[in-house]
């Protein structure tokens, strides 16, 4: 089955972090211990949002070496397609769910001399696991972490005060900013640079390194991208000898498991590969919005990421 | 840039020097690879000001010192030899900052050797640019004694250490900066075939 072997889990604890924000705890149903896993770390939540099957990303933030349990911190967003709306309204203690095993696309590079991590609001969630992973291990790090007020900035009171000196904070409606090209002109050499927040800020990240000489080997990235809505459009699969019609709040992937297709996943939002599937015969457009493929593939229009990306025009085969 | 056939995965591949932005050209070069640090800084000369160059003449005795030094580059040192060189690598990447970019040319040996000092570092290696000039003499491991023999030219060759006829494999070790030599004569001893030379 796709996916890998699914962990039975029971939700402990919710805890509203602020506003926007709460932090769902897990533990084994089997009462023992949860499989290892490493700062950096994701897990697939599936929910069964009233006949709606979902299944989201979230990065484990809690502290690698407890595996009693797992922690995840998600943030609300009204407008999205109703993950994170049916975990902040409708996961209570108590409740059974199944999560994935965990999955590391953002693990820390441990020859590194020293780590940078820059986080945008709940970008912060990977680096508190990388954080405690770091700090029991007595590794140099330094996080710049940026929020839009000190309401939203979660767990900054906890991370300042664990790790004085090394965790920096930064918030928009006091125009506090990242200096990032005095931040990346002063780091010696051997660091690495992490940066987990939204879209916007990891280019910004990205590009300033490059610009500044920083090697893509030493420049590590992670944002989850939310399939998003779109047209409804129809596609044939070919090995499967199915057509099917993917709706406007659906995903190809979640279009072609409703359809009984199997097909590959992991990390659902457009980051590790897995569910690259060969394009047979397109008469339209790709809507490539993954960040797997490269230019080129995208280009060549022979590819596509069924977990993010979509279609518009007349007809479309793929391989699955 | 010298051709090598085509080998087993783990055998070095080399490319040709590219300048990349940055505000540190370390450039770290043996004997014939002067030639790839000319060509480099002649074709980019904003990049002298910046340049900062380590150098020692090759195995075979071919010393390009007078050529580094009319790159003008803002740092020239020249070491007699690999082992005195190293030690002046590892002091100037201490003081080094991310955005220095670091292109290493000339003999396995010297490529090998450096590389070894940068990764030390976390610096990742893939992103370390290497062009090979010059001899391709190999610095080979014994895998019996562990003892490394410099320079070796037929194979097979006797370990320099424990003396043992080694069969000279392409598999290459990054941590060693070393390629693997395995005894030839094991299960029938004294039945050695007559070194080749294979390397020059």
């Amino acid at each position: 089955m796709s996916g890998g072997v699914k962990l039975a889990v029971r939700v402990s604890h919710v805890t509203a972090v602020n506003a926007l924000i709460k932090r769902f705890r897990f533990t084994a149903r089997s009462g023992g211990p949860l499989p290892a896993f490493s700062g950096g770390a994701h897990v697939v939540v599936e929910m069964d949002d009233h006949g709606t099957r979902r299944l989201n990303p979230y990065s484990l933030m809690s502290d690698p070496a407890d595996t009693s349990a797992y922690e995840i911190s998600v943030r609300r967003d009204d407008t999205g397609r109703g993950g994170s709306l049916y975990l902040h309204n409708h996961v209570t203690p108590g409740m059974d769910m199944i999560i994935s095993n965990p999955i590391n696309l953002f693990a820390l590079d441990v020859r590194a001399r020293k780590v940078v991590m820059i986080a945008g609001g709940i970008g912060i969630t990977p680096f508190m696991a990388q954080i405690a992973q770091l700090a029991r291990q007595n590794r140099p790090f330094e996080l710049h972490y940026a929020a839009r007020s000190a309401a939203l900035g979660a767990y900054m009171d906890r991370l300042t005060a664990a790790h004085p000196g090394r965790v920096h904070c930064y918030l928009d409606d006091q125009n506090q900013k990242i200096d990032l090209t005095r931040l990346l002109a002063t780091q010696p050499i051997g660091t690495h640079l992490y940066v987990c927040g939204p879209k916007p800020m990891i280019d910004w990240a990205l590009q300033t390194a490059a610009q500044m000489g920083w090697p893509k080997g030493a420049v590590h990235h992670e944002e989850f991208l939310a399939p998003g809505t779109g047209l409804p459009f129809q596609v044939h699969l070919a090995a499967t000898d199915k057509t099917i019609t993917v709706g406007t709040a659906q995903s190809l992937l979640e279009a072609m498991e409703a359809a009984g297709v199997d097909a590959p996943y992991m990390c659902r939002g457009g980051a590790c590969g897995q569910c690259e599937t060969t394009v047979l015969s397109c008469d339209g457009q790709i809507l490539h919005r993954d960040h797997w493929l490269t230019a080129e593939d995208s280009a060549s229009g022979q590819k596509i990421m069924p977990c993010v990306s979509r279609f518009e025009g007349k007809s479309l085969v793929i391989d699955r | 840039m010298t051709a090598f056939p085509p080998a087993i995965k783990s055998r070095p591949v080399y490319g040709q020097l590219a300048p990349r932005p940055g505000k540190l050209h370390l450039v770290v070069a043996d004997g014939e690879g002067a030639e790839a640090v000319a060509n480099l800084l002649t074709q980019n000369p904003a990049m002298r000001s910046a340049a900062h160059i380590l150098y020692t003449p090759g195995p075979t005795g071919t010393d390009l010192w007078s050529q580094i030094q009319a790159l003008d580059a803002a740092q020239s040192f020249r070491a007699p030899t690999i082992p005195t060189l190293l030690p002046r690598l590892q002091r100037v990447l201490e003081g080094a900052q991310m955005g220095t970019q670091i292109y290493l040319t000339g003999t396995e040996g010297l490529i090998g050797q450096a590389e070894r000092e940068v990764m030390a570092l976390g610096f990742p290696y893939r992103d370390i640019q290497k062009e090979h000039r010059g001899s391709t003499l190999r610095r080979v491991q014994c895998v019996h004694c562990k003892g490394i023999t410099e320079n070796v030219a037929t194979d097979p060759f006797a370990c320099s250490h424990c003396g043992l006829h080694l069969f000279v494999r392409d598999h290459y070790s990054r941590r060693l900066a070393a390629f693997q030599g395995v005894n030839i004569d094991a299960e029938e001893p004294g039945n050695i075939p007559p070194p080749v030379v294979r390397f020059a």
